[in-house]
């Protein structure tokens, strides 16, 4: 067996990417999957306490990487799934700490034992992102239906296909369904027109992500019924499995003033 | 119809202006061209074609366009017409 290395990256900052690093994570070793999620973010490490393994870090890539634990002692178990670990960043190092090389030999040193290894890119373009792409087989940039967002999405899969890394793949994070019936926020249909990339999920805003959050409990494995996040993330994991699932109807009925004018403007 | 939308008391849609305004950042950003070097681009090209040719000037257009992910510089140069007087 053979991983596949999926990294979640973004260009801007604050769209989701360790959110989605963790739910994508905990959805794969849902499915039974061998899963190991590596932090990327190198000094500003999150994907720890997103997935409430925080209290259970003892090593951590820098400390793999120089030498001072096996690999295997850096790997936190997490307990709620069959076969699911975290290699938690340093906190006290920076991006420098770790060169694309080193990431390459240490995914390496994973890909025989495990079915997927989920990179939570830090933001930004420079030597933290390059780390995180460097062991790649497939890329996913996580935007925001917001024009900063995607206007950094966009510098993103052109630094992507000049880094012979792509076609990336496009999540877009945080759609509101309301907000886009009402003309208020950039559709699915806006982003890929303007990204003119493969769609591979769609999260909705939904509170219920920041409830498990702050209980350190990655959205896709909780049972809280009705939430359309969670059932979105097991979504993508089955897309990355090979399996074609239609995308949620998220959107909302229009109220009748607005379908009597969207009929006498002759619109659909 | 946009007057559709006036008579519902409504202007233009703040999505479609981000998706507008998004399109033509996006243009700029992937061919690395700054629209202060389009107005450089265009005085360079007022001066050399005015050296050969009478331009009407004032009414040089330079604009940056896109179809797929290829982008194009394209001028429109009007052509000075010489005022017939009468004899």
């Amino acid at each position: 067996m053979n991983a596949k290395v999926i990294t979640i990256t973004s260009g801007k900052g604050g769209v989701g990417k360790t959110t989605v690093s963790a739910n994508l994570a905990a959805a794969l070793a849902m499915m039974g999957r061998k899963v190991v999620a590596i932090d990327a973010d190198i000094g500003l490490r999150n994907l720890d306490v997103v997935m409430g393994l925080e209290n259970r870090i003892v090593y951590d890539l820098v400390d793999v990487i120089e030498g001072r634990c096996r690999l295997r002692q850096a790997m936190i178990k997490d307990k709620r799934q069959p076969e699911l670990y975290l290699i938690p960043a340093a906190q006290t190092r920076d991006k420098m700490a770790v060169s694309p090389s080193d990431m390459v030999l240490v995914c390496d040193q994973l890909r025989h034992e495990m079915d997927y290894i989920v990179i939570d890119s830090p933001a930004g373009i420079e030597r933290g992102f390059r780390n995180a792409i460097a062991p790649a087989d497939q890329i996913i940039i996580v935007t925001n239906p917001e024009v900063s967002a995607v206007r950094d999405a966009d510098r993103i899969i052109g630094l992507i296909e000049a880094e012979e890394k792509g076609p990336a793949k496009l999540l877009i994070n945080r759609l509101k369904p309301a907000m886009v019936a009402r003309g208020d926020m950039l559709s699915i249909d806006d982003v890929l027109d303007i990204l003119a990339i493969d769609l591979i999920g769609v999260i909705p805003e939904d509170e219920s992500i920041l409830v498990s959050s702050n209980q350190g409990l990655p959205v896709a494995m909780s049972s809280v019924n009705g939430s359309s996040a969670s059932q979105a993330f097991r979504n993508v994991a089955q897309r990355l499995e090979g399996a074609d699932i239609p995308f949620l109807d998220l959107t909302q009925k229009t109220g009748l003033m607005e379908r009597l004018r969207l009929w006498l403007a002759g619109e659909n | 119809m946009s007057w559709m939308n006036k008579l519902f008391g409504q202007k233009e849609k703040s999505g479609s202006v981000a998706k507008q305004r998004l399109q033509m950042v996006l243009i700029h950003d992937r061919s690395e061209v700054s629209p202060g070097l389009i107005e450089q681009i265009k005085d360079d090209i007022i001066q050399v074609i005015a050296n050969r040719l009478a331009i009407d000037a004032e009414n040089v257009k330079i604009d940056l366009t896109q179809s797929g992910r290829e982008s194009c510089l394209v001028a429109e140069i009007p052509l000075q017409v010489n005022a017939r007087k009468r004899a």
